[in-house]
């Protein structure tokens, strides 16, 4: 049974037509975080999100907390937030910065006082344009009332925040790539170690860098207690999450659920939320965490929505995008196509990622297109394996960042359970789906 | 003989203003520069260096690659479709398909009375209306093939449709202010709060 009683912690004014203006958001508790955050001390607000044990909401999980208490003591450090939203099929940053920008600037300043970062940047994917706007004439006004700038809201507190537009490329929510880019440079990953911009970040100083939807958790936070925001979900997924559910759905759309307390049968099939597979389908396969994740099957359905949940059963809650495949789709061309999209997506700095790509994408398109023989599937997985040795999760690494690594799940999901699908298409010549 | 407008050189300048280092405002500067003549040009690129303080090479070698930003020319209206697996589930690759027809190029290419250009799109984050097209970068939300053919009729009959501006992605809101906090206020504010914050916990 799905328990929707919690509160809205971050989609609060989503249902008012003009929730991204200031009006809207001061007639709503705009603002309230911040000022109680400005009457603590910077620990005292530190401490407060060590206790709501808020876990990151871009897709690693990193609790917020810990991640701020690694930034390096210096006299010049920043705060950058991650707005790249480009996981596919991932679409809950969209709503935050298009429908309540206010409330991220908010966060965003909380989380700068708490860390007394000299700037913070709002990094934001270029293809949103209106969110861009939205999000600059937030700031203008927020400017103009006085929650951003010097002495803000009559503090002794002063602060400037950039909105800072991206151009194009998947790799840059990588938040090393992240900063490469912030810095007018190509996209590169940067090599580890240094393990964490907290130690040198943004033009080599100490870094935070936070998603969206974690800063948009901040006012809450604080108005509220940390403690309040612990009580909900199971420790340590805590408070509340945003879950973009998408493919054979009747409501696809981002949902904010309680952690834990739901499972995916839920927000799949309850009539609140997804509604059920349209037209009678079954559930096939879905992705739990973004195309990243190892699959999942109609047997995990009744997995809670938790980190360690989704952990314990071989994948990963990533970035919260749920994509549901019913049994009228076929699997090899849903490997394809995202094998296709990390292969355009990568980099090139890393032979395995950059060249395994392309080789992955190749064959899935002649198994595909019925030119695929069936060795061709040893040698996907000899080749998924060259990329992550062991095809563990989480994956080895043979790469600076991630993105290599994250390409053999849908492969090595897709192979394991429709291994008779994939040697149709070669006895077959072709896709009998299409 | 500056080959931005002025009053884009003047907003260049000002973007330059938010960085601690001039480079960061690379690509803001390259959108801008880009609405300008639809692509980014040698001489607009030259200028984009000149800016940030580095060497046009530099901006060149940025600029390929990222998407967005283009070299090339392309028509009045960039349509984008998305074909990664939210909207593959739901007849991208289709949409796709009826967009070339439609407007009468294949994808990476633009129709020859110029209005046109076509893309197939990685995921735009708009999976909740499927398949997503993008016009310039607005979500137009057109999911069937005539509510797509309807709105193309529009654009090409010259009608003005104001959700989808023929500017960039930064021009139509403007940064009011540049930066506010004087830096060396902020570096004392921050060794106050800093003293007072270990005294507190201490």
């Amino acid at each position: 049974m799905s328990q929707l009683t919690a509160p809205k912690i971050v989609t609060s004014r989503i249902g008012f037509d003009d929730s991204f203006t200031l009006d809207r958001f001061l007639a709503t508790g705009g603002y309230e975080g911040l000022r109680k955050a400005l009457t603590m001390s910077p620990s005292e607000v530190c401490a407060q999100v060590d206790a709501a044990s808020l876990l990151g909401r871009g897709g690693a999980g990193f609790p917020a907390g810990r991640k701020w208490s690694m930034l390096r003591k210096n006299d010049v450090s920043y705060l950058v937030i991650n707005g790249d939203e480009s996981e596919p099929a991932t679409f809950k940053d969209h709503l935050l910065i298009e429908r309540d920008p206010h409330q991220l600037i908010e966060g965003v300043l909380i989380a700068a006082y708490a860390l007394q970062v000299n700037q913070a940047f709002i990094f934001i994917r270029g293809e949103f344009a209106l969110g861009l706007e939205r999000l600059q004439s937030a700031l203008n006004d927020a400017y103009a009332y006085g929650a951003v700038g010097t002495k803000i809201l009559d503090s002794s507190f002063s602060i400037d925040l950039v909105v800072h537009p991206g151009a194009g490329a998947y790799i840059c929510g990588e938040e090393t790539s992240l900063l490469e880019s912030l810095e007018g440079k190509r996209g590169f990953p940067r090599i580890k170690p240094p393990f964490f911009p907290a130690a040198i970040g943004l033009y080599g100083e100490p870094t935070v860098v936070n998603n969206v939807e974690t800063m948009s958790n901040l006012p809450w936070i604080i108005s509220n207690g940390g403690d309040a925001f612990a009580a909900l979900g199971e420790t340590p997924s805590t408070g509340t999450r945003l879950f973009a559910l998408a493919g054979h759905v009747r409501n696809p759309g981002v949902y904010e659920l309680e952690m834990v307390k739901n499972t995916f049968r839920d927000l799949i099939f309850d009539p609140a939320l997804g509604g059920g597979v349209p037209s009678g389908g079954r559930v096939k396969a879905f992705i739990p965490g973004g195309v990243s994740a190892p699959w999942f099957y109609e047997e995990d359905l009744d997995t809670p929505l938790g980190q360690g949940q989704v952990a314990d059963k071989g994948s990963m809650l990533g970035s919260g995008s749920v994509v549901v495949m019913d049994d009228s789709t076929c699997m090899v061309r849903a490997a394809w196509r995202i094998t296709r999209f990390f292969s355009r997506e990568s980099c090139g700095q890393c032979t395995p990622c950059r060249e395994g790509s392309g080789w992955l994408e190749r064959i899935l398109y002649r198994l595909e297109h019925g030119e695929g023989r069936v060795e061709d599937l040893d040698l996907l997985l000899d080749l998924c394996d060259n990329i992550a040795p062991g095809l563990s999760w989480p994956p080895q690494q043979t790469t600076i960042c991630v993105l290599g690594p994250s390409i053999p799940s849908s492969i090595h999901s897709a192979i394991s359970h429709f291994r008779d699908e994939f040697l149709a298409h070669v006895k077959e010549g072709g896709c009998s789906y299409a | 003989m500056s080959a931005l407008t002025p009053d884009r050189r003047t907003r260049a300048e000002h973007l330059v203003a938010l960085y601690p280092e001039k480079r960061s405002a690379l690509i803001p500067i390259c959108h801008i520069a880009q609405e300008q003549e639809g692509h980014l040009t040698d001489e607009l690129m030259i200028e984009v260096a000149e800016l940030v303080g580095v060497t046009p090479a530099e901006v060149q070698g940025t600029v390929s690659f990222y998407d967005m930003l283009r070299i090339e020319p392309v028509g009045k209206y960039v349509v984008s479709v998305c074909t990664n697996i939210a909207c593959l589930l739901a007849g991208g690759e289709e949409m796709l398909e009826h967009v070339e027809k439609t407007t009468g190029t294949r994808r990476g290419g633009t129709s020859s009375d110029g209005m046109f250009t076509v893309e197939e799109a990685e995921c735009l984050a708009d999976c909740d209306v499927v398949p997503c097209v993008q016009i310039n970068n607005r979500f137009v939300r057109t999911t069937t093939p005539e509510t797509f053919d309807a709105l193309a009729a529009r654009l090409r009959s010259g009608e003005t449709v104001t959700d989808i501006p023929t500017s960039g992605i930064v021009s139509r809101v403007e940064r009011s202010v540049g930066l506010v906090a004087d830096p060396e206020v902020v570096a004392q504010e921050r060794s106050a709060l800093r003293a007072s914050d270990q005294k507190a916990t201490s």
